[in-house]
C-alpha cells in the first residue's frame, strides 16, 4: 500500500477501507453557495492511522461527517470496504454507522442518564444483542480501557479522560472497520490527551483503521499519515502508512 | 428475543421518566383526571338511568299493554243524567289479538273492579283484578305464600282470590291469610295465595299491579260483577260499560314487539271507531330511555373527554420540551446507528407509559369518586366494565396520538445539527 499524493491514488475502491471519489458537498447559505468539499478524492487504507488537519472552514469536519455517513455528499462517490454507500437512504446509512463505524467526539457525547456499561452497550442494544452477551462485551471493553471498576458510574461522576475512554470503548463495541475521531483530545488536558492518543495508537497497532480530525499538530503527530485541508480541497498529504 | 427487547425499551422509557419524577407526575395528572372524570361521569349517568331502565324491564320488554281509555267526547257527555258511556276493550279484541297475530304468544285479559274487601271486621278498598293464570307468568312477582291462580280455577268458576302481601297485611294483621274467606261486594272468596307487589314510581310509567290488588278468575269477575260499572261521585252518578280494562300481550320475540304493537293498533282502529284504548310498549319506553341515557352519557363523556384532550396536549407539550432538551442525546443515538424508527419508538414508549400509568391511576380515581358520590350524596352510580376498558384504551391512544408528533420531530432531527446542540 502506497502513501498517496493524489497521483498515486489507486482507482480501485476495494483496495481501501474508505475511499472518496471526487466528493463535492455544497451548502446553500442564504443566497450563497458554500463549497465545503470541492472535489475531494482520497483513499484510507485498511489499518492506517490518519490525521486530517486544517483551519476552521477548511472542510475537515464536513469530510469527517461524510466519512461517518452522517452527511451525504452532493456529488461524488464514497465507498466503505469497497461498497458504494453514497446513494443509500437514511435507514441504510444508520445501519452502516451501526455495523461498520465507531465515533469518538471532542465532547465525549455519552448519554448522561446511562451508566458506563449502558453507554458502552448502546450500539449493541441497537444491534439487538442479547443482554447477557452484550453486558459481557461491555465489561471486557471497559476492562480494556481501564474502567473495569467504574461500570455502574454515570458520566458526570467520571473525569474527562475517563469519559473519553468510555466513549472509545463504546466506539469499539460494534467492532467497527473504521474509528472516526473528531478532536478526541480537544476537551482534555495534555497529559490525559496523551493517554487517549496512546490508547488510539494501541488500537491502530492492533489493526484498527483510524481517521482523526484535529487542528493540533502535536496530536496529529500520533497519526502515521496527515492530510491538510484548505477551502474544501486536500492541500497536501504527508507520512507513510506503517509497513506491516 | 423480541419480547425482552421491547421490555428493555419500556424499562429505558420508565428510567427516563423517573429521572424527572415531578415533571412526569405533573404531566400525568392531566390524563389521571381526564380518565377519572370520564369514568366517574359515565358511572353517574349510568347509575341515574339504570334504575329507570330496570323498572321498565320489570314490566317485561316482550309485553305490549293495551288499556281502555275514555274518549274525550264521552267525558263531557257523562255529565248528562242517565248517560252510560260504553268504551274500552272487548272480549272479542282479546280473541282477535290472540288468534290474528302469529307472533303473539299469549294474551292476558284484565278486568278492574273497585270493591271493598272484608275479612271479619277489617275492610280495605281493593282493586279487584279479574284475569287469567297467565297474569302471574307475565307479571312476575315473588310468591309469598299459598299458590297462584290456575286454569282449573277458571274452568270450575271457583271463587278464589290472590292477595298482595301489602293488602293481606292490612286485612289480616296477625292471622294467616291463606284459607280465609274474603268478602268482595256480595260474594265470598277463598284466599289461596299471596304475592308481592311492585309500585312504580318514576317515568310516568305504571306497573300493571298495585298494592291493593285482589286477583280473581276473569270469568268469575265477569259473572259476579258484569260489565257495567256505576260510579258515584259527589252528587252525580255515572255509568260506564267496559268489557276489559287491559289486555297484556306477550310477544314471542323481542324483535317482533314493535311490529306486533303496530299491527294490533291497526286492527283495533278497524273495530273501534273512537280511540277508546291506549297502547303502551315497555320496549319503546326502554328504547327511548336508553336513547336518552346514551345522549346523557355522550354529553357527560364529551365533557370528560375534553379534559382527557387537555391532558394529552399537556403530554405533547412536555414531550416537545423533552425532545428539545434531549436533542443532543438523539444526535448521539443517531450517530451510533439508531434508525429514525428507534427514536420514534423511544419517545412513543415514554408517552404511552406516561399516559397509561396516568390512565391506571385515573381508573382508581374513577372508581373512588362514584363510590364517594354514592356514599355521601346517596346518588346511585354504576361503573360499567366497558367504561374502564374504554378509558384505558383511550389513555393509551392519547399517549400514541400526542406522542407521535414530538417523536417524529425528534427522529427527523439532522444528527449533525443534533450533535452540535448545546
Amino acid at each position: 500500500m502506497l502513501a498517496q499524493p493524489m497521483d498515486e491514488l489507486q482507482s480501485d475502491p476495494t483496495q481501501y477501507e474508505a475511499y472518496l471519489e471526487n466528493i463535492h458537498k455544497i451548502y446553500q447559505m442564504g443566497s450563497e453557495q458554500v463549497r465545503a468539499l470541492d472535489g475531494v478524492s482520497a483513499g484510507f487504507a485498511r489499518g492506517s492511522f490518519w490525521a486530517i488537519l486544517g483551519s476552521s472552514g477548511s472542510g475537515k469536519s464536513t469530510m469527517l461527517n461524510v466519512l461517518g455517513c452522517l452527511d451525504r455528499p452532493t456529488d461524488g462517490r464514497y465507498y466503505i470496504g469497497g461498497r458504494d454507500v453514497s446513494t443509500l437512504d437514511d435507514d441504510d446509512l444508520s445501519e452502516i454507522r451501526l455495523r461498520h463505524l465507531g465515533f469518538i467526539f471532542q465532547s465525549f457525547n455519552l448519554i448522561p442518564q446511562s451508566t458506563v456499561e449502558e453507554n458502552i452497550q448502546l450500539p449493541l442494544y441497537y444491534q439487538g444483542w442479547e443482554p447477557e452477551k452484550s453486558l459481557a462485551r461491555a465489561r471486557e471493553l471497559a476492562g480494556m480501557v481501564g474502567l473495569g471498576e467504574r461500570l455502574g458510574h454515570r458520566p458526570m461522576q467520571l473525569s474527562g479522560g475517563q469519559q473519553q475512554r468510555v466513549a472509545v470503548a463504546r466506539a469499539l463495541s460494534n467492532d467497527p472497520a473504521i474509528l472516526l475521531a473528531d478532536e478526541p483530545t480537544g476537551n482534555l488536558d495534555s497529559r490525559t490527551g496523551e493517554e487517549i492518543m496512546a490508547l488510539l495508537g494501541r488500537l491502530n497497532d492492533e489493526g484498527k483503521t483510524i481517521i482523526m480530525v484535529t487542528h493540533e499538530p502535536d496530536i496529529a503527530a500520533y497519526a502515521h499519515q496527515r492530510m491538510w485541508m484548505k477551502d474544501g480541497r486536500i492541500e497536501r498529504i504527508e507520512g507513510k502508512p506503517r509497513s506491516r | 428475543m423480541i419480547q425482552t427487547r421491547h421490555l428493555r425499551e419500556i424499562q429505558l422509557g420508565i428510567k427516563n421518566l423517573l429521572l424527572h419524577k415531578l415533571r412526569s407526575f405533573l404531566t400525568m395528572l392531566g390524563v389521571v383526571f381526564g380518565v377519572g372524570s370520564v369514568i366517574a361521569m359515565l358511572a353517574v349517568g349510568e347509575g341515574a338511568s339504570k334504575e329507570a331502565l330496570d323498572q321498565i324491564r320489570r314490566l317485561g320488554s316482550n309485553n305490549i299493554i293495551i288499556s281502555a281509555a275514555k274518549p274525550a267526547d264521552e267525558q263531557t257527555a257523562s255529565n248528562v243524567r242517565g248517560f252510560m258511556s260504553i268504551y274500552g276493550l272487548l272480549y272479542e279484541d282479546e280473541r282477535r289479538i290472540a288468534e290474528g297475530f302469529p307472533s303473539v304468544k299469549r294474551t292476558v285479559p284484565v278486568k278492574l273492579i273497585r270493591k271493598e274487601g272484608r275479612i271479619g271486621e277489617r275492610s280495605l278498598d281493593l282493586r279487584v283484578v279479574g284475569t287469567s293464570p297467565d297474569w302471574f307468568d307475565l307479571v312476575q312477582r315473588e310468591q309469598v305464600g299459598g299458590r297462584v291462580m290456575n286454569w282449573s280455577d277458571i274452568k270450575e268458576n271457583r271463587n278464589v282470590v290472590v292477595l298482595t302481601e301489602w293488602g293481606a297485611r292490612r286485612l289480616l294483621a296477625t292471622r294467616s291469610t291463606i284459607g280465609q274467606r274474603l268478602r268482595l261486594g256480595g260474594d265470598y272468596y277463598e284466599v289461596i295465595g299471596i304475592v308481592r307487589s311492585e309500585m312504580s314510581s318514576g317515568g310516568g310509567l305504571r306497573t300493571p299491579d298495585e298494592n291493593v290488588d285482589a286477583y280473581i278468575p276473569i270469568n268469575v269477575a265477569r259473572q259476579r260483577y258484569g260489565d257495567v260499572f256505576t260510579q258515584i261521585t259527589a252528587g252525580s252518578r255515572s255509568r260506564e260499560m267496559i268489557e276489559l280494562h287491559q289486555i297484556i300481550v306477550e310477544v314471542d320475540d323481542l324483535k317482533n314487539v314493535v311490529a306486533t304493537a303496530d299491527g294490533i293498533e291497526a286492527m283495533l282502529q278497524r273495530f273501534h271507531p273512537k280511540k277508546d284504548y291506549q297502547k303502551s310498549v315497555p320496549l319503546d319506553l326502554l328504547n327511548q330511555a336508553e336513547a336518552t341515557q346514551r345522549t346523557f352519557s355522550i354529553v357527560l363523556g364529551s365533557i370528560a373527554g375534553i379534559s382527557l384532550l387537555v391532558g394529552g396536549i399537556g403530554i405533547m407539550n412536555i414531550m416537545l420540551a423533552s425532545v428539545t432538551e434531549r436533542t443532543r442525546e438523539i444526535g448521539i443515538r443517531r450517530a451510533i446507528g439508531a434508525k429514525r424508527r428507534h427514536i420514534v419508538r423511544q419517545f412513543l414508549i415514554e408517552t404511552v407509559v406516561l399516559s397509561t400509568t396516568g390512565g391506571i391511576i385515573g381508573i382508581g380515581i374513577g372508581l373512588l369518586i362514584p363510590f364517594l358520590i354514592t356514599a355521601f350524596a346517596g346518588m346511585p352510580t354504576y361503573v360499567t366494565p366497558i367504561s374502564l376498558m374504554l378509558s384505558l384504551g383511550i389513555s393509551m391512544g392519547v399517549g400514541i396520538i400526542f406522542g407521535l408528533y414530538p417523536a417524529v420531530r425528534a427522529a427527523n432531527l439532522d444528527p449533525i445539527v443534533a450533535l452540535r446542540h448545546e
